[in-house]
């Protein structure tokens, strides 16, 4: 059996009288992907911000088996600071200088962004600067990759190449990954299994595996089938329309 | 802002205007409308520079107003960010701070003037007294506002990445507000200037006011000129050289958004 990596007990969030998460309760293999679909308002990010440990839950516990970065919808690099020096900040936990900037230069590579090292986050396109925010999560000691709609502020063509972009870096640096989502072909695309969160509070309503081999085209029937599976799950599509 | 950089052409606008302005006075004196102690002609203005370059009043006015303006201001800066960074982090002590910040940021530094005389004589401090007041209170406000307008993912990336205490401050929320606080040296320099002019009026014995105040008591209408012109040619060249400060790659992001 392999070791959880990411584990949540009874975990309930309030802020004030609203309840945002109530009870939940997940196992996160490691390497596992899994992808997190729900309503809006059914704590998808107040969810990360517990796993990542910025908040504290209310009730029950998170146990994490490694460290933990997020890669946010937007913003989330420092503007003040070239592609290079953000992604830097990931190897921070690097003593060695030499093998920071080795450990750069190959994460640099890795996502094609050689030339633009110096160049700031506003003079990248939405979907460089998504990549560089890549980099840095996966730079270094971190295990475990957070994404909160990582690419929902880009264009459907640049949504599909970041998709295949985030399979190929999964693919040269293995981490457990959640990845929270509005885009349900997007789950069904990426992840190897799907949780379905119920509206406020938000609640585990059911989840569902998919074991197709990677990368996985969107219009590949099992993601197709996928699809309508979780749109069932939400009550959003009723069996008899399919 | 990209937009607004001008086209070589465009560049000889402000000199055109310039020379317009001037041509302009040359014609009303030359006219002889007004008296010429009433309205100075500008080859007067500029005998009456002449005079005062060789006699070397004028530049020991200029380094003494700009002096009192650096001293005046710098403590301000040095004083006031950090001032506005801690209110903006401590929610008692902000509240307690704040109306009285406010009050005194809407006071004019002008009515302090009495007491900068009563307490600090006449001369240099007075002056840096009245320009540190002027100073403090935008540039504390400028930081605190700065402070609470970051976005809150900055702040999560940093904790994720293990950045705490003395280096979030100068690696996250430092970095985060330069832009607004350069913003507000440009307004906050502008303002120390027209203070210093202000203040050597009533309370100096040296400066580029005393010397407009010493150049009417004397008649000499004409270095009331000298002293106008060179007081709005230093303004200008003092946000010139802050403005300048906004092309750091760093905090380029603050102007292009």
């Amino acid at each position: 059996m392999k070791d959880s990596h990411l584990e949540t007990a009874n975990l309930s969030r309030s802020f004030g009288p609203v309840e945002a998460l109530r009870d939940v309760n997940l196992r996160i293999l490691r390497g596992e992907f899994v992808a997190i679909v729900g309503p809006t308002g059914c704590g998808k990010t107040t969810l990360l911000s517990l796993f990542s440990g910025f908040d504290s839950p209310t009730s029950g516990r998170v146990t994490r088996g490694g460290r933990v970065r997020t890669v946010f919808q937007r913003d989330g690099l420092f503007p003040w600071l070239s592609c290079a020096d953000n992604i830097a900040l990931g190897l921070r936990g690097l003593s060695d200088s030499a093998a920071r900037r080795e450990q750069l230069q190959k994460l640099l590579d890795l996502i094609h962004l050689n030339g633009f090292a110096d160049r700031y986050p506003h003079q990248l396109s939405g979907g460089m600067r998504q990549l560089v925010e890549l980099a840095r999560a996966i730079a270094g000691d971190s295990d475990i990759l957070l994404m909160d709609e990582p690419f929902s502020a880009l264009d459907y063509l640049s949504r599909l190449r970041m998709r295949g972009e985030l399979i190929r870096l999964l693919h040269e640096c293995p981490r457990t990954v959640v990845f929270v989502t509005h885009d349900i072909e997007e789950a069904a695309q990426l992840a190897d299994r799907i949780i379905v969160f119920s509206e406020r509070p938000g609640r585990i309503r059911s989840e569902l595996s998919i074991s197709v081999p990677k990368p996985r085209s969107p219009t590949d029937e099992r993601v197709v089938e996928t699809v309508r599976r979780i749109l069932l799950e939400m009550g959003v599509e009723s069996s008899s329309a399919l | 802002m990209a937009s607004n950089r001008a086209s070589p052409r465009s560049r000889w606008l402000p000199v055109a205007v310039l020379l317009a302005a001037v041509m302009l006075w040359c014609t009303l004196s030359a006219l002889g409308l007004f008296h010429p102690s009433t309205f100075p002609s500008p080859w007067r203005v500029a005998l009456g520079f002449g005079e005062e370059v060789r006699s070397g009043r004028l530049l020991d006015d200029t380094i003494v107003s700009l002096f009192r303006v650096g001293a005046g201001f710098g403590a301000a800066v040095l004083l006031g960010v950090p001032m506005g960074l801690a209110l903006a982090h401590h929610v008692r002590l902000r509240s307690a701070f704040s109306p009285a910040i406010h009050f005194f940021r809407s006071l004019s530094p002008l009515a302090w003037i009495p007491f900068a005389i009563l307490w600090f004589g006449i001369g240099d401090a007075p002056a840096i007294f009245l320009i540190f007041l002027a100073s403090l209170f935008p540039l504390v406000m400028a930081a605190m506002v700065a402070v609470d307008g970051i976005p809150s993912v900055y702040f999560r990336v940093a904790y994720e990445h293990g950045i705490t205490g003395w280096e979030l401050i100068h690696r996250v929320t430092f970095p985060a507000i330069l832009p607004q606080v350069i913003t507000a040296l440009r307004v906050t320099a502008g303002v120390a200037w027209l203070v210093v002019v202000a203040a050597e009026m009533v309370a100096g014995r040296a400066g580029l006011g005393f010397a407009i105040m010493d150049a009417r008591n004397g008649l000499r209408t004409d270095l009331v000129v000298v002293g106008m012109i060179v007081i709005g040619v230093i303004g200008v060249i003092i946000d010139r050289l802050l403005t300048g400060l906004t092309r750091i790659p760093s905090v380029r992001w603050g102007y292009e958004r």
